[in-house]
């Protein structure tokens, strides 16, 4: 079952230095039960899209009038989009779509025990009382591994550790039984060590709960770890999706490529590290034709002047770059 | 790389007061204990650990930005030769010409009120480096050259670069004053990574060109495969392993070590070969357990890991580890 779909999200900021675009184009679906990576480096996109499914952007952003989000729930699909008033985004903010985000420790109100947040989110999406609310709190708590979970119940943000913090988090997102969930760089702030548990954590939990999962990071060994499939996003545009196996055995994109060989391999400690050339432009001077031409090795002159479409290079592998659909073909 | 230290530390510890006044008791915590190691001249030598181990703080004693309350640092280069314990005033000032910093976030680390000229020339000026504003600017130049930054771009605010332009800038800025050893604290921590690589090599180049010696601090294992010849390990404030980088990463013998080692996901979607998990978190600094730091999280630990703590041992050329079984373990 199709859970979301993305259609043509394109967003733009109004800002005083004028009309930034910030995700231009970008179509994706999620199925229940499935993990989706969304990797890119700063500036690409990736968190803005994501706010994009719970309309958190702020006020001054613009979305495109062909932008669609659908959402299918049991009790029929939502238009995210089309949401107005605060009170009808109630079910797409905690309720059926959660977030994780990347620093815990500002994600937790401080003067709140963890208890009392996680109760109050409970009693605003269900129909539990205080006392319910309590007890499927610490049950949670408990599922995610946090020790003598009943105390930590009545804690507060500042006596957890980092790890501790952000499994708090996960429980919390998950209380409401949300049916996607999307975590921004959960482990980016965490230690390696800490990261293997909480990706561990996460992997047991997709099986348990079947939910969507849009998983956001810019270190593509944790999305080979935890997504089925992979949408790299560089300056607002996804120039290569598929599954996670295809994308980093087989890179089709110039960028997808630099960037795997800009990651330092433990397996060839004498690989040269490789940099992308040149830096991100800035959203103020989005190049024209394909995004990516300005840095790209093999770039020719039609990539400075026209806009390469996301073509189909094998099942679900896809990828917008002219030179490369040319000499693989499309499917 | 020479066998002789430009840093040779000797139980080294720092402690901090984190309570206690007129009335009521001091309480310390001890953030580095007993710490001996040698960085020697012309190496780029890494520092790993999770947050809280102690790394930065060694890498601040070294440079005599926090107080060393107990063993001694010694800093020796071709001129000079310092005890960073009783360091006077006047030859602290020297030492910071000779030993400096470049810092992890490069947008937090400038000046947005400065020019880049401005911010490269401040430690020129402050230290009385340079005596006419001519030989200021040329001694800029030649260093934002050497760091591979536009020169164009000296006159321009740090708002308008990004961030591996701004590591370049914090780099050239540490670097102005001509100083033999550099500590480079999570340096390319806040970078993409298709940048990161560009810094990396960077900071390689300018070794071999002006012979520096780095003490790399890092959490990223991958990138400190990479780039550094030795590499040392901490944890809760010890030194738990130290070794050649390819030694010890082909065969580390700490249990910690192996941990941290298996924990670094693989970019193989079917490589699930994560068999060392460590469980738990790293102890708090203030409440250390007693015996080996690491035998609360530790799969191997006995009871001799929860009573008596660990010397570091040489278990080979320039190999050393703090662990009671790292010979059986090591067999097996």
């Amino acid at each position: 079952m199709t859970l979301l779909k993305v259609e043509k999200l394109t967003l733009q900021f109004d800002t005083d230095e004028g009309r930034i675009t910030a995700v231009n184009n970008v179509s994706f679906e999620l199925e229940a039960g499935e993990v989706m990576g969304l990797v890119g480096e700063s500036g690409s996109g990736k968190s803005v899209t994501a706010k994009a499914l719970m309309q958190l952007n702020p006020g001054n952003a613009v979305y495109g009038p062909e932008s669609k989000i659908t959402l299918t729930l049991e009790d029929g699909t939502v238009d995210v989009l089309s949401l107005k008033r605060e009170r009808d985004m109630q079910v797409i903010r905690g309720g059926a779509v959660s977030m994780i985000f990347q620093e815990p420790m500002a994600s937790f109100a401080p003067a709140i025990t963890i208890g009392d947040q996680m109760v109050e989110q409970l009693m605003l999406h269900t129909k539990m009382t205080k006392k319910e609310a309590a007890r499927v709190s610490i049950e949670m708590l408990d599922r995610v591994g946090i020790s003598d979970a009943s105390s930590r119940f009545k804690q507060y943000a500042f006596e957890l550790s980092g790890g501790m913090r952000q499994r708090a988090m996960i429980a919390m997102a998950l209380s409401t039984n949300p049916k996607l969930l999307i975590a921004d760089e959960p482990t980016t702030a965490l230690d390696v060590t800490i990261q293997a548990q909480v990706i561990d954590l996460m992997k047991d939990l997709v099986a348990d709960f079947g939910m969507g999962i849009i998983f956001i990071t810019h270190d593509l060994g944790v999305i080979a770890q935890t997504a089925d499939k992979v949408a790299v996003m560089y300056l607002g545009n996804i120039v290569e999706q598929g599954l996670v196996r295809d994308v980093i055995r087989d890179p089709a994109h110039p960028y997808t490529r630099g960037l795997l060989d800009a990651l330092p391999s433990l397996d060839d400690l004498d690989a040269p590290l490789i940099p992308v050339p040149g830096d991100i432009p800035s959203p103020l001077e989005r190049p024209q034709g394909c995004v990516f031409h300005t840095r790209c090795s093999v770039a020719e002159a039609r990539c400075s002047e026209s806009v390469p479409q996301m073509t189909t290079l094998d099942k679900e592998h896809a990828c917008a770059c002219f030179v490369e659909v040319d000499k693989r073909g499309a499917a | 790389m020479s066998e002789e230290p430009i840093i040779s530390a000797k139980g080294l510890s720092v402690d901090f007061q984190i309570s206690g006044g007129l009335l009521t008791k001091n309480v310390y915590l001890r953030a580095v204990n007993n710490v001996n190691l040698n960085i020697p001249k012309g190496s780029f030598y890494g520092l790993v650990g999770e947050s809280g181990s102690g790394k930065t703080t060694l890498g601040r004693a070294f440079l005599k930005a926090v107080n060393i309350s107990d063993g001694e640092v010694k800093y020796c280069d071709e001129e000079v030769e310092y005890d960073l314990k009783t360091l006077q005033k006047k030859q602290l000032k020297d030492y910071r010409k000779r030993a400096q910093l470049i810092f992890q976030d490069p947008y937090a680390a400038l000046s947005p009120r400065m020019t880049v000229r401005d911010i490269i020339a401040e430690p020129l000026e402050v230290m009385g480096l340079t005596s006419t504003r001519e030989e200021t600017d040329e001694r800029v130049r030649e260093i934002a050259a050497k760091c591979r930054l536009n020169l164009e771009h000296l006159r321009r605010f740090p708002h308008a670069f990004s961030g591996g332009q701004r590591q370049r800038i914090s780099i050239a800025r540490a670097l102005v004053s001509s100083p033999n050893f550099v500590v480079a604290d999570e340096s390319v921590a806040a970078l993409d990574v298709s940048i990161q690589a560009d810094i990396l090599n960077l900071l390689k180049d300018l070794q071999t060109e002006l012979g520096l010696t780095y003490l790399f601090i890092s959490h990223d294992l991958s990138v400190v495969a990479h780039i550094c010849d030795h590499v040392a390990v901490m944890y809760l404030g010890r030194l738990v392993e130290s070794a050649p980088t390819r030694v010890l990463f082909d065969a580390p013998r700490h249990p910690y070590t192996k941990a941290l080692l298996s924990a670094i996901p693989s970019l193989d979607p079917d490589d699930k070969g994560n068999t060392l998990k460590l469980e738990g978190e790293i102890p708090s600094p203030t409440n250390p357990p007693p015996g080996c730091k690491f035998n609360t999280r530790c799969v191997h630990a006995i009871d001799i890991c929860r009573n008596e703590e660990p010397k570091l041992e040489h278990t080979g050329d320039r190999h050393e580890v703090a662990c009671h079984h790292w010979s059986e373990l090591f067999e097996t």
